[in-house]
């Protein structure tokens, strides 16, 4: 089961949902976490995994040998990217732009161009206290997270559960990110920005068809619009954990809920039951 | 020699618009004989890659120079490797800046003159 955790607006609590699931979870399930803030990842801060095992990440970029390009312009026109310019002598190729989708290599009817890998970051792996974990990192100056998101993804086991801690946003990174999971959980937090963006989320969340459900962190007050939205909208709230500093002072130091509140650690496992109780009822359903 | 310049409507009493890549049009015009045309940029509702689709579009126009206010890397790189010159710093009225082109007034620049993504609102 793979349950991916994004939020819309930034700094709502992902990560500690992500590695207190991972924590209240590990001793009863074979747990994996990937992190795929590939950005800025931070899962690695509370759980310090080991990791021994690296790989380059790279993106497939397109090398056009002049010899064989007739200019006949194919490539530039089916990039979607802006990412080749055909000009008077040469074609000119902007890696920066480049997604790496293959399309211009594919179509090139004279053959012309080959895909050469540049790097962009890399992937890290190992064990965190009983947890597989997984990450991705982008070097710094670059603009592109999909591919290595991609990448980190590639590591996911196929059994057990897997539980991937996406970027703040709704764009392209996160789409990647919670694209194949069986559920997504959407931390929010009770201010107007929390709100909007939560909505923004819930979009991107619809339009690919995944099961969803809120947490809502930091709550104590101000929470009735969320409330309201998520009953309007037919989203359970599974989880509310309220604003404490104690919480917050913890996790300064990098620990994070469920290990120094280890209470916790009993609602994140009645979360998972409620996840697990969604995807079965939806499986149920569409076998009918 | 042909120029173009960027523009905020499709006439020559428009002011010049402040970027290349996604500028509303493009005014093609011969100084000598003051003959125009119009042409509307696709660049603004281009994702990203703005300056390398404009300054492609542009290639195709024949012209010896571009005239605008900012110009970014990627345009900069592809409008120098087909040979264009590209004048940055215009701004005011068109027609003024097609006096002062004639006139020699404006150096083609070395360098794109702002960063990527300058001309995105």
């Amino acid at each position: 089961m793979i349950i991916s955790i994004a939020s819309g607006k930034g700094g709502t609590g992902k990560t500690l949902v992500a590695t207190s699931l991972a924590v209240s979870l590990k001793n009863k399930q074979k747990v994996q976490l990937l992190d795929c803030d590939a950005e800025e990842p931070n899962d690695h801060i509370f759980l310090k995994p080991d990791l021994g095992n690296s790989e380059a990440a790279c993106i497939a970029v397109p090398e056009i040998d002049n010899e064989k390009c007739n200019l006949c312009g194919k490539c530039a026109k089916v990039c979607a990217f802006n990412a080749i310019a055909i000009l008077p002598q040469q074609p000119l190729v902007f890696t920066n732009l480049c997604h790496g989708c293959g399309a211009c290599s594919y179509l090139c009817p004279q053959k012309a161009i080959t895909e050469t890998k540049r790097g962009i970051g890399f992937v890290e792996w190992g064990q965190a206290g009983g947890i597989d974990f997984v990450h991705g990192k982008l070097d710094i100056g670059e603009a592109m997270a999909p591919p290595i998101i991609r990448q980190v993804k590639q590591h996911i086991y196929k059994d057990g559960i897997v539980i991937i801690d996406a970027p703040p946003g709704t764009s392209c990174p996160v789409v990647e990110t919670v694209k194949g999971s069986h559920f997504c959980l959407l931390v929010t937090e009770p201010t107007p920005f929390g709100l909007n963006d939560l909505a923004l989320a819930v979009e991107m969340v619809k339009g690919l068809g995944t099961a969803c459900g809120v947490v809502l962190n930091r709550a104590g007050s101000g929470e009735e619009k969320v409330l309201e939205y998520c009953q309007n909208e037919g989203i359970p709230v599974l989880l509310s954990i309220p604003l404490d500093t104690a919480i917050a002072r913890m996790y300064s130091r990098g620990i994070t809920l469920a290990e120094g509140l280890p209470q916790w650690q009993q609602d994140f496992n009645v979360l998972f039951n409620k996840i697990t109780e969604m995807v079965d009822e939806r499986n149920r359903c569409t076998e009918r | 020699m042909k120029i173009a310049i960027t523009a905020s409507s499709p006439k020559l009493e428009a002011e010049v618009d402040p970027r290349f890549g996604r500028c509303q049009y493009f005014i093609i015009i011969d100084p000598e004989t003051m003959q125009f045309e119009s042409l509307e940029n696709a660049g603004p509702s281009a994702s990203e890659g703005a300056g390398v689709s404009t300054a492609q579009m542009i290639n195709g126009e024949g012209v010896d120079a571009v005239l605008t206010g900012n110009c970014g890397p990627n345009a900069y790189q592809a409008l120098s490797a087909a040979g264009i010159k590209v004048i940055t710093g215009v701004s005011g009225k068109i027609t003024d800046a097609v006096e002062n082109y004639k006139a020699g007034k404006f150096q083609p620049a070395d360098q794109p003159n702002v960063n990527a993504h300058s001309g995105m609102n």
